[in-house]
């Protein structure tokens, strides 16, 4: 009887994170008078959390393996800018391949960064936390330098619809902006690749044992390193769809993004000791934030309390967790 | 002499397992009472019941003839009752004399904050009463392990101690680090003290003990007064008479060398090791704790940074530099510390079969789920690991199957020189037999076999030859395929008494 139950809360526990946002969206919808789901306000919460939701899910690889990255928010910004620059100096001859140059530079900025990063934190056994605060500090001042703290414009105009734009407008109305689009199909590739392959599988045995992962033969190194450069992709990608959203490259955007990105992923069921999330978990963990701060926006509750509110979820989700660790292990 | 500890009908059982049943006898107060016995034999878990980690199940103790029940192990010293474990436990960083009373710091009474003079002064008399020549102010991690080690049992006895249990102390020393030891334990016994003394070897218990005490199979054997027992008669009682029995026989033909290890010396570990692992052999590798075993084979699978010396592995030259690249020479790996370095434990057992062989399961780098599960299955049976289902974590299996499950993952073809380190530490005698029978079956199919362990009768009844280490040092490889080498022969070599 006492190991039925057991089972059960494990089961509801490993099963909480759609139970929670469905549960969450009911209630908002109710106290919201149906305001929460009208259609635009749906597709405007996807809108708000894609562009952190996107860059969560390499957080989440990264988490996964026992790292952290402080770096994503100040990556956005710099890739933003460096973009913009590009873009802004190749406009002229065609807007098309303005953006693709622009786009190339970001992602593979960021992939840089993110392997200097991934090399410190894979071959000099620094902690991830050191590493990456150094590179939040120097992207965030190389994003001020390379436009002197002033925001890039004269953008080609097509670069707005990255960021404000609708997919397949003529056929499905404004239902999909198309950085909700490009959300699902980096959430695609991460679960993908996460779930399915072997450098995926890799991941997470490093993050669950270091030690018997390198004794079975798996490279430790390359595993940590990719994690940090898919990321720095991720967020050039973000970095570009951000100026399309603002129509600028603005050096001082993106601050304290890192610290929103981690938060979805540890509302979404990943454990910051490594070895264990899901990139739906971390989707989803993304979503009951949004859904959360869209709701408090639509009752009117101040700004201020917000931040208590997202405080004290994310603290219910950490204990959560540790308390899923604690049945594990007595009924183990 | 009169009686210091009673143990009355002691038994304890784990799950189904029956660890000690109905243990009886007496510890006399003033002497050092040796308690020997094979790993698994029930030592451990009689001297955490007295210790007050476990519970018995039934059967009671008697402390200078009151009973002693104690719930804790902070009960137990309280009590008077210490054990010095074998692993050490001083917080490096600390001096000597903070660690002595660490948890139990002087203070003062209005600020809390430590009062150093008392904590000194009190340090200094203990040290003086056991004639210790430590310095006091010195960190913990500075002295050498022989001094730690006296340092533990110091704190041991900071608490007026009545029963001092030592758990195979003399493990981690040298030679005259051990002498010096039991000058130190014959003090504390002339002041009243009993110690219990756990150790494997037959030399010590012969030079420091009145009475010796035999466990087999959880079960007292014997209890005698040293003066009266010869070596022979210890060891029948230790080892039984099934001895044989729970070894399978091996039929397999010694062929070409695949591994050879020429002069290999790995700073502060071990120097100038040179052996060959042939074709179809088991080569025993033992010694002493810290004797450099494990540095040898983590050398070998390129985790050890080698300082000089060449390996050759099935044609590959070493060194390797990584465990990846010795992988790529056909080199497998079954480490000691299953928890620590074998396992992804929450992970499921599917997962942990596979671990670092989802090449043969994948294409261009995507898994295919099918081919994993099956391969998975293929070893679980073929190895008979009994679980609850590929996809539960393998922390639920015993630790038997979790051993099997540990070496079923480098079964494969591609691997013809496996190192074994401690492949059945911590296994119930049933899974023994059969991890012995999974070793004869690959040395049968042409693997070259290095098995690291500390059972010697194990060692004995498995290894072609045996070779044997001596603080990081080769002391000498004995040829054993006629299964005849003795106990002592390797114990000599293993101390580094005499040169073969």
């Amino acid at each position: 009887m006492k190991k039925q139950t057991a089972f059960l809360v494990r089961r509801l526990l490993a099963a909480r994170m759609p139970v929670i946002l469905v549960a969450l969206i009911i209630s908002v919808t109710l106290m919201t008078d149906g305001q929460f789901v009208q259609f635009a306000n749906i597709v405007n919460v996807l809108r708000q959390v894609s562009f952190e939701a996107t860059i969560a899910f390499g957080m989440t690889a990264i988490i996964i393996t026992g790292g952290i990255d402080l770096s994503v928010g100040s990556l956005v910004a710099l890739t933003g800018v460096a973009a913009a620059l590009v873009m802004r100096a190749t406009g002229d001859f065609s807007p098309g391949l303005a953006i693709a140059l622009g786009g190339l530079t970001a992602v593979v900025l960021g992939g840089g960064v993110g392997a200097m990063s991934g090399v410190v934190v894979a071959w000099c056994a620094i902690p991830p936390f050191i590493v990456t605060l150094a590179a939040m500090l120097i992207a965030r001042g190389a994003a001020l330098l390379l436009c002197n703290g002033q925001p890039v414009d004269g953008l080609p105009e097509q670069v707005l619809f990255l960021g404000r734009g609708f997919v397949f407008e003529d056929v499905i109305g404004k239902s999909l902006p198309f950085p909700v689009l490009i959300m699902l199909i980096v959430y695609a590739l991460f679960a993908f690749t996460l779930n399915r392959t072997v450098f995926g599988r890799d991941v997470v045995a490093v993050g669950s044992n270091e030690e018997a992962a390198r004794l079975s033969g798996i490279s430790v190194r390359r595993a940590k390193l990719l994690v940090y450069v898919l990321t720095g992709a991720v967020c050039g990608l973000v970095g570009l769809l951000h100026d399309g959203k603002l129509n600028v490259g603005d050096p001082k955007v993106a601050e304290m993004w890192e610290l929103n990105v981690i938060a979805a992923v540890v509302v979404g069921g990943t454990s910051l000791f490594g070895g264990r999330g899901t990139m739906t978990g971390t989707l989803i963990g993304a979503l009951i934030i949004g859904v959360l701060n869209n709701a408090l926006n639509l009752m009117h509750v101040e700004h201020f309390w917000q931040k208590v509110v997202l405080g004290a979820v994310i603290l219910t989700a950490a204990l959560a967790d540790a308390g899923l660790r604690t049945l594990e292990r007595k009924t183990e | 002499m009169s009686t210091r500890l009673r143990f009355e009908n002691i038994t304890k059982t784990f799950g189904g397992v029956i660890a000690l049943r109905n243990v009886s006898f007496d510890i006399a107060q003033g002497t050092v009472h040796a308690i020997v016995g094979e790993n698994g034999a029930g030592k451990s878990t009689l001297m955490k019941i007295l210790a007050g980690v476990y519970q018995p199940n039934s059967g009671s103790m008697r402390l200078d003839d009151t009973p002693y029940q104690p719930r804790s192990p902070h009960d137990a010293m309280q009590s008077g009752v210490s054990i010095v474990h074998q692993e050490l436990a001083l917080v490096p960083h600390l001096t000597v004399a903070e660690n002595v009373y660490l948890g139990r710091l002087p203070t003062t009474r209005i600020l809390g904050t430590v009062r150093y003079s008392a904590l000194r002064r009190n340090t200094r008399a203990l040290f003086d009463r056991l004639q210790l020549d430590i310095p006091i102010g010195a960190s913990a991690g500075s002295l050498s392990v022989a001094q730690q080690q006296m340092v533990e049992i110091a704190r041991a006895l900071s608490l007026e101690a009545r029963v001092l249990v030592l758990d195979e102390p003399s493990a981690v020393l040298t030679p005259r680090e051990v002498s010096s030891l039991f000058k130190f334990v014959r003090t504390l016994v002339n002041s009243g003290v009993a110690v219990l003394y756990i150790s494997h070897r037959m030399d010590e218990i012969f030079e420091l003990a009145e009475t010796v005490t035999v466990l087999r199979d959880g079960a007292h054997i014997s209890t005698h007064a040293v003066a009266d027992v010869t070596r022979a008669q210890l060891i029948r009682d230790t080892v039984g008479h099934e001895l044989s029995a729970q070894f399978p026989t091996r039929n397999s033909t010694i062929g070409e060398p695949l591994l050879s290890v020429n002069a290999l010396t790995a700073a502060r570990r071990f120097r100038n090791v040179s052996l060959d692992v042939h074709a179809g052999e088991v080569l025993g590798l033992t010694g002493l704790v810290g004797s450099g075993r494990s540095s040898i084979a983590r050398a070998i699978f390129g985790d050890v940074h080698i300082t000089a010396g060449s390996i050759a592995a099935c044609g590959a030259a070493g060194p390797f530099r990584s465990p990846r690249a010795a992988c790529r020479a056909h080199i497998a790996y079954v480490p000691e510390d299953r928890k620590r370095e074998g396992f992804l434990l929450h992970r499921s057992l599917r997962e942990n079969l596979t671990l670092g062989h989802l090449k043969d399961v994948s294409q261009a780098g995507v898994i295919n789920r099918r081919s994993e599960r099956a391969t998975a299955r293929t070893l679980a049976n073929r190895h008979r690991i009994k679980h609850g289902g590929l996809d539960a974590p393998i922390n639920r299996l015993s630790g038997g199957n979790q051993q099997k499950a540990l070496i079923a993952r480098w079964l494969r073809d591609q691997y013809r020189i496996i190192l074994l380190d401690e492949p059945t530490r911590g296994v119930d005698v049933g899974a023994k037999a059969e991890i012995y029978g999974l070793i004869n079956d690959l040395a049968q199919r042409g693997a070259a076999i290095l098995m690291i362990s500390s059972e010697l009768p194990e060692v004995i009844a498995m290894c072609d030859r045996i070779a044997v280490m001596y603080e990081g040092r080769l002391a000498g490889i004995l040829d054993n395929a006629d299964r005849a080498v003795t106990q002592e022969r390797i114990m000599t070599l293993a101390v580094g008494e005499v040169a073969t």
